[in-house]
């Protein structure tokens, strides 16, 4: 549903169908809502049976990268002389997202049954749930919830009597938005700062604690009971438009439109139509400026580009962006995205764990050049350092940090070029004269 | 250091050190207690003070500057003392094009703080600025204490501060 408001009947409530209901939180409501009984079914199957259903419905990661779910678990090794370990990354912290919050907030058995499933798959017999630190309110639901799973003999030595195990702990992350990139993520939980690990050696070789890891998103892994009690056939059939897109995804609309909220689409859904039907469209008296589609690290969209894509991975690569996050930013005519793109490139430079060179330098230094230009000290010739600074700070480093503050300052300078050619020519009143 | 006793008293002794141990077996290393003891420090004191930070080395096996290392990296931890309700305002992008700016502005006016990072010289308030909250369709979000406030406006603000004596 379109979290807080009501469903709406263009969207297809699958994760979302019970936002709001207090009592779907416990584990006797979930249980009454259909839970737990995906968990059951998997108890009986092999790890391969799982990982082949996954595969075949076509799910795809839905923390902004899009890998192929069951893929990523088929890299796990099968011997176990090594413990493996799955990896919920929780840590919502790319602007514009905010929808593993609400699964966490009003489903988190959904989740906790995800990642007893993820594990059986990989046979990993412990999941690391790392929530970010600001999530107050999901991280108490999530404990609590986790108790009531124990309690219940969903969790523990010996679930639901199948003779298994499965553990999931809940740690606290405590404020750095890279521990949203999965090895900073496995740094952090492992007692350190949280500096991204070069690859290769990827996690399913060595991850957490060294030992074979698989990190999926909460989207991802609330989406897999689903799939085993409705089948990777009803899953997949779930497009609107490329087969390589399949089920349902939670985007979170933010920004100037009149019902900003968390809405599950069918993949494909026209972008145009959620951003009018779903959610209202723009505030009265104002027109759309741009949308930044899936979290801010991803290229700027602008009306034209909006007006024929299909909200899926494929559609909106085809308009010269990425689905990403989910995380949905829309700017109408009072935006000026300068200022805006700056804020972005600031909240970069503020999140780089500076090891790279380019990143710590190129954040800052994007930032300090957008600040000039909207002081109405910038030069003419800004425009092309900050493309060429951009192209210095895009896949040259461990992370993509990086490239994600690239993203809109190259896609605005080529998009809304007079934007930034009014602070140049003095057509734009200085936005930063305290700076 | 102010607030920092002559003689320091350690944290980790009785329900807090119980709630130490108990997180032992859930982890196959000492180090990942890292942040968890940081958090149990913070929970207790209110902030991470120097002698805690050689507590915490000591307890987990590591050296109190790897452990500063550590504390310094996340935003969240504090190494000062802070007002005893601390305000964190989300104004990037997505809050900020819906007037966030406004809500850290009045934060900081009506809370007496009289800049974003200090503290109101009566002791009752910090005032933070922070990147995403991860609420941005709630614009503006703010962190008091471990209580999340969504959609705070400018209006707002007296009506919030009002509840935290």
């Amino acid at each position: 549903m379109g979290y807080p408001h009501p469903i709406h009947p263009k969207e297809t409530p699958v994760l979302s169908t019970h936002f709001g209901e207090a009592d779907a939180r416990t584990f006797d409501g979930w249980v009454k809502r259909g839970g737990y009984a995906a968990l059951r079914k998997a108890l009986e199957m092999t790890p391969e049976q799982i990982v082949d259903e996954v595969k075949a419905s076509g799910l795809r990661g839905r923390g902004g990268a899009g890998f192929p779910t069951g893929m990523k678990w088929s890299f796990m090794p099968k011997d176990t002389s090594r413990p493996h370990y799955l990896c919920c990354n929780a840590d919502e912290s790319e602007p514009g997202t905010f929808k593993d919050r609400e699964i966490m907030r009003w489903t988190p058995h959904a989740l906790i049954e995800g990642c007893i499933i993820g594990g059986l798959a990989i046979r990993a017999e412990t999941t690391y749930i790392y929530i970010r630190g600001e999530f107050t309110e999901p991280y108490h639901v999530m404990v609590k919830a986790v108790a009531e799973a124990y309690a219940a003999g969903a969790l523990g030595a010996n679930v639901f009597g199948s003779g298994k195990r499965h553990d999931v702990v809940i740690h606290r992350g405590a404020g750095a938005y890279i521990c949203g990139e999965e090895t900073a993520l496995m740094n952090s939980l492992e007692g350190r700062r949280g500096n991204p690990r070069i690859k290769p050696p990827f996690p399913a070789v060595a991850g957490l604690f060294g030992a074979p890891t698989t990190i999926n998103n909460v989207e991802t892994l609330a989406a897999v009971p689903h799939i085993l009690v409705r089948g990777a056939a009803w899953y997949a059939g779930l497009t609107l438009s490329s087969p390589k897109s399949t089920g349902t995804k939670l985007i979170s609309v933010c920004g100037h439109v009149q019902r900003p909220g968390v809405y599950e689409i069918t993949l494909g859904l026209p972008m145009k139509e959620l951003i009018y039907d779903l959610c209202g469209g723009m505030l009265p008296g104002r027109t759309l400026k741009a949308v930044i589609p899936g979290g801010s690290s991803v290229p700027i969209m602008t009306p034209a580009e909006v007006e024929e894509c299909a909200t899926d991975y494929e559609g909106i690569v085809a308009k010269g962006s990425m689905l990403g996050s989910g995380g949905m930013i829309v700017m109408d005519d009072t935006t000026d995205l300068v200022y805006q793109i700056m804020r972005l490139a600031k909240f970069y430079a503020h999140e780089s764990c500076a090891q790279c060179t380019n990143c710590r330098e190129g954040t800052a230094w994007t930032t300090r050049i957008l600040e000039r230009l909207l002081a109405g000290e910038g030069k003419a010739s800004d425009l092309d350092l900050l493309l060429e600074l951009s192209e210095q700070m895009t896949g040259k480093t461990i992370c993509v940090l990086s490239d994600s503050c690239a993203a809109p300052v190259v896609s605005g300078i080529h998009k809304f070029r007079a934007d930034f050619e009014a602070y140049l020519t003095g057509a734009a009143v200085p936005a930063m004269a305290e700076v | 250091m102010s607030g920092e006793t002559a003689v320091y008293e350690p944290v980790f002794t009785g329900a807090v050190l119980a709630q130490l141990e108990a997180l032992y077996p859930k982890y196959p290393t000492k180090q990942a207690l890292l942040l968890p003891a940081l958090w149990l420090v913070q929970e207790a004191r209110g902030w991470i003070s120097d002698g805690a930070m050689h507590e915490v080395a000591e307890k987990i096996g590591l050296t109190a500057a790897y452990v500063r290392g550590v504390v310094t990296f996340y935003t969240m931890y504090h190494t000062h003392p802070v007002g005893r309700h601390f305000i964190q305002v989300c104004t990037t992008s997505p809050c900020g094009i819906c007037g966030a700016e406004d809500v850290a502005r009045a934060l900081v006016e009506q809370t007496g703080c009289g800049d974003l990072g200090s503290t109101s010289p009566d002791g009752r308030f910090t005032v933070i600025e922070v990147e995403c909250l991860g609420a941005c369709g709630f614009a503006t979000p703010i962190l008091v204490g471990d209580d999340f406030i969504e959609s705070v406006t400018v209006e707002r603000v007296s009506e919030i501060l009002a509840r935290y004596p």
